[in-house]
């Protein structure tokens, strides 16, 4: 379909009104003397409110011109840029499903800043949606080296959300989170302009079909895990990110764990598995032995948190370990849960870190100990709580239960050790998150401050009952999503498949 | 018999730059004092129609008897030196003004380090190759000692003339082996002449002495102490024009001159490559004052684009010319940013005077990120596809291991790069910079604008593919 580019208008729309945003602002600036004048920033928020709400509708429409039975790439926008790079985007189940996700947490992060940012918000939003370009970006991306611009750029912005709106230590974590991100994305480069020079294009479409010589893929195979496993994060690279999540703001931790996270995975799917069929299979074993490290190391260590954010980082690493379990399975079932699983943990976690913005904007504090006995005070937030307790426990009827069971039942057809294993992760889980909830849910009230705490507020709501409804909805109906990304999934295992 | 015409279309920008020099050193005798602050308007505009010249005689010419030689390789690079020495001219006024020094003789003296520029870029002859090097590097001394009363500038200055000096005379002595040993001085020449042991002697000195004027490591002790301590006018000038200059000459040298011995010369490039990398990223992390952070920062580009030069003539030739035009660009940027800081009446140089930049002068912090994070190279700025275009050539040319070497530094030399932003972005504002010249704002802008901005959409026209390209093929092997 030609016509209008609505890849190219979803992904710089928030560029867009970043730009709109900085211009509006610097010429209302020498009118109003205050510069962090409260009214002013509400109209800011609200202002890239809109823009990320108009995005989530552009995203939506693209959506629905996309037909799902086709396997391939759709609405296809290429240009001739640079030698043989382009400028490409198009979207496939695979992408069109994580760029849903990621129009969608957008406009509840900056909603959930409403009262929580109160410095600096041109520069919050600017940052916010320069971000959700980027990010749109690496999703739309079928050219290698604007999948790199996009990959690495949106470095940059995460890089000034944790290092001025952060907590106490925030400049270690942006710190830590840039150079460990860099150094894989760099090899990455190198292994990128390699294909290119060898393939003759950065096409994606060119480099899924070109057979790299099994001693070549077995290096650039690690040249991209190395990126892919420090974004994911996998053990025993992840140390950067429960950093990185306790410092960054709520908004900041949702969209970290929300779609950052999710470009490893992504990548894998897209780049190791397509392209270097060979080398995938070869790492098959080790890839499984990473993924249950880090489901079981991971969850333990979670348990011994007496951070609420932190608990929650390392759990995310424990549930990328599905992912990366269900990818390596090289079989329907497991490809399509790890998919499942990003999009649930996507939803899952974020919800997880608004619950606890929640409370944190309320005590300003993240140790567990601080609280206890919410319930008698917060009923509906302790409900809430308990719901996204649940599901990312992988409790029956929600969605974290889907993308659980079907990763390990594809890993258990490859390797049954492997599925063995990661069992374990499922009942750590259940350990760390039940403890969780009863320390802070439950019991007396000790800590004073917690006496005269409030229930959620309207924005609150607004923000966590969308995840909670889509949680619920995607645990009773999985088939929404796996009718998206089946086509995908089987175009991914038909090229491993071609490969061999 | 001279032929008019060919000697114009060989190095017509040469013959202005002498002309308006003497012009110039005629009317300030002349006029003295009343002539100071014209000058540097005129040296400006010297400059630029200079760059003019350049630009309308792109394909060079060959004259007096083939001692000069252009062809659009050189012109092409003219063309962007000169451009940046007259935006280098027009930035100095305010500083020296401040300061007192403001006489005609420094726009003087940059149209004539700029007539060495020319006049190395178009040598083809090992004398006339001195020559330029020479009329540039005494130039260069002088304005890095310009400003007098400073022991800080003198002592820049007097560093500056001692190694330059030593390089200048390894450079002679190995040229001095290279005509003994192949009987000729002529590029053309010596091209042609096989592979000797005395010649190879001369060539690693010429190397050695090439080295010191891009400041690649270890050649490059003098580049934080000069940089620090000559008045930044100058530095900015430094950083751009002789650093685009001597790169393109350093790798004329290579490709032409020693073109046919190129697995001789390699190695040694790419091992200096390598070297200025892990110096450049290593050294700039425990630097406090920007302008030896910056000298530190131009040490490690160097060596990126010494990768291009190891990669050969085929794809590095117009990856040099992308990846140092972004970098000069960049460079010149940054330097006029540090020419704005100035507190009191006085120029401040530490890092931590940029703090809180991005609340007391928003539009001056985003410039200045742009210009960072392009020389950093990271995407979506220009610098980038200037990297890009590096590893580009040496992974073609099977220089793997350097490569991943320039990706590690990249990450390492990051340190520096990202303090800088967390100085401007995290920290507690200070108290503003005083009011900064349109001239240095409009500079910095510009440069972010064209390095950032310009570059990255328009790298497919600008690049390799485009006008890099088309100013390589002017390298006929």
């Amino acid at each position: 379909m030609g016509g209008f580019p609505i890849l190219t208008a979803m992904t710089f729309l928030p560029l867009i009104g970043a730009l709109l945003i900085v211009l509006v602002r610097a010429a209302t600036a020498g009118s109003r003397a205050a510069a962090d004048d409260g009214r002013q920033n509400r109209a800011i928020l609200m202002a890239s409110l809109i823009i990320s709400a108009a995005t989530f509708v552009l995203s939506v429409a693209a959506f629905l011109s996309f037909d799902a039975t086709q396997p391939g790439y759709q609405l296809v926008e290429q240009h001739a840029w640079y030698g043989p790079i382009s400028y490409k985007l198009g979207i496939d189940g695979l992408s069109i499903s994580l760029i849903l996700l990621t129009t969608f947490l957008t406009p509840i992060c900056l909603l959930a800043s409403w009262n929580s940012i109160n410095k600096r918000v041109t520069e919050y939003v600017v940052a916010f949606l320069v971000l959700e370009t980027f990010m749109i970006g690496v999703f739309t991306a079928l050219d290698l080296v604007l999948f790199y611009i996009f990959f690495e750029a949106g470095l940059i912005p995460m890089f000034l959300i944790i290092g001025i709106w952060g907590g106490k230590d925030r400049i270690y974590a942006s710190f830590k989170f840039f150079l460990y991100t860099l150094i894989g994305s760099l090899l990455l480069l190198v292994a990128a302009i390699y294909m290119i020079q060898a393939a003759g294009s950065a096409d994606f479409e060119v480099l899924e079909q070109y057979a790299f010589d099994p001693g070549i893929q077995t290096w650039l195979w690690l040249a991209f895990l190395a990126s892919f496993a420090v974004k994911l994060p996998m053990w025993p690279v992840h140390t950067w990110l429960p950093d990185a999540h306790v410092q960054a703001p709520t908004a900041g931790s949702v969209v970290l764990a929300g779609v950052l996270l999710k470009m490893g995975g992504y990548g894998m799917l897209r780049f190791s598995l397509p392209m270097f069929p060979d080398a995938s299979a070869y790492f098959q074993p080790m890839m499984f032995a990473l993924a249950v490290v880090a489901i079981i190391y991971t969850s333990l260590v979670a348990w011994r948190q007496t951070d609420m954010k932190k608990l929650i980082a390392y759990s995310s690493v424990a549930h990328m370990g599905f992912v990366t379990l269900g990818i390596f399975a090289f079989n329907e079932t497991g490809i399509q849960g790890a998919i499942f699983q990003m999009l649930s943990h996507g939803l899952i976690s974020g919800a997880l870190f608004l619950i606890v913005g929640v409370v944190y904007d309320r005590m300003h504090t993240r140790e567990i100990a601080a609280y206890g006995g919410l319930v008698g005070r917060m009923p509906i937030y302790a409900g809430f709580f308990m719901l996204f307790t649940m599901a990312n426990v992988g409790l029956p009827g929600t969605s974290g239960f889907v993308g659980e069971i079907l990763t390990m039942v594809g890993g258990f057809q490859a390797a049954t050790w492997a599925a063995f294993g990661a069992a374990f992760g499922v009942i750590f889980s259940a350990v760390y998150m039940l403890t969780l909830y009863r320390r802070t849910v439950f019991g007396e009230i000790t800590n004073p401050h917690l006496e005269d705490i409030k229930d959620m507020n309207r924005i609150e709501w607004a923000c966590i009952a969308p995840l909670a409804a889509l949680t619920i909805l995607f645990g009773i109906a999985p088939n929404l999503i796996f009718a998206v990304t089946s086509g995908a999934t089987g175009r991914i295992i038909a090229l491993m498949a071609g490969g061999q | 018999m001279l032929d008019t015409q060919s000697i114009v279309q060989a190095i017509a920008p040469e013959l202005w730059l002498a002309a308006s020099g003497l012009m110039m050193v005629l009317v300030g005798a002349i006029a003295g004092e009343r002539f100071n602050s014209l000058s540097y308007k005129v040296g400006a505009l010297v400059m630029f129609a200079a760059a003019a010249l350049s630009a309308m005689h792109l394909q060079g010419g060959e004259a007096f008897n083939g001692l000069v030689k252009t062809n659009t390789f050189t012109n092409f690079t003219k063309v962007i030196s000169f451009t940046l020495a007259g935006v280098a001219i027009f930035l100095s006024e305010g500083f020296l003004r401040r300061h007192d020094i403001s006489r005609y003789e420094y726009p003087l003296l940059m149209v004539l380090a700029s007539l060495g520029m020319g006049i190395t870029l178009s040598a083809n002859n090992l004398m006339t190759l001195y020559m330029g090097i020479e009329t540039l590097s005494l130039s260069s001394y002088v304005l890095a000692a310009f400003h007098r009363d400073s022991a800080r500038s003198s002592e820049a200055g007097l560093k500056y003339f001692v190694l330059g000096a030593l390089a200048s005379g390894m450079l002679l002595y190995g040229a001095s082996l290279v005509y003994g040993f192949t009987g000729t001085t002529s590029f053309d020449g010596l091209a042609m002449a096989g592979e000797s042991v005395g010649a190879m002697f001369g060539m690693v000195l010429m190397i050695v002495g090439l080295a010191f004027k891009i400041s690649a490591s270890p050649m490059h002790v003098w580049t934080p102490d000069v940089y620090e301590g000559a008045p930044t006018p100058v530095v900015a000038f430094f950083a751009s024009a002789p650093k685009f200059a001597s790169l393109v000459v350093f790798a004329n040298v290579m490709f032409t001159l020693f073109g046919s011995v190129m697995d001789q010369w390699q190695l040694i490039v790419a091992i200096v490559a390598g070297l200025s990398m892990i110096v450049g990223s290593l050294g700039g992390l425990t630097q406090n004052n920007i302008k030896r952070l910056l000298a530190y920062s131009s040490i490690a580009n160097v060596g990126y684009a010494l990768v291009a030069v190891a990669a050969g003539q085929a794809l590095g030739a117009s990856a040099l010319l992308t990846f140092s035009t972004i970098y000069v660009i960049s460079s010149l940027g940054l330097f006029a940013g540090v020419l704005a800081m100035r507190r009191r009446g006085g120029m401040v140089e530490s890092i931590q005077e940029l703090g809180g930049l991005a609340r007391r002068q928003p539009v001056f912090a985003i410039a200045m990120t742009v210009l960072v994070l392009s020389v950093a190279g990271l995407p979506p700025f220009g610098g980038f596809f200037g990297k890009y275009e590096v590893l580009r050539a040496g992974i073609d040319a099977d220089l793997v291991p350097l490569a991943i070497v320039l990706v590690l530094a990249s990450v390492v030399s990051l340190g520096y790069y990202l303090r800088l932003l967390k100085v401007m972005w995290f920290d507690e504002p200070k108290e503003a910079f005083e009011r900064v010249d349109v001239t240095v704002l409009g500079t910095v802008i510009a440069c972010a604008l064209v390095a950032g901005v310009v570059f990255m959409i328009f790298i497919g026209e600008l690049g390799t593919g485009g006008w890099a390209s088309y100013a390589a093929s002017g390298l006929v092997p």
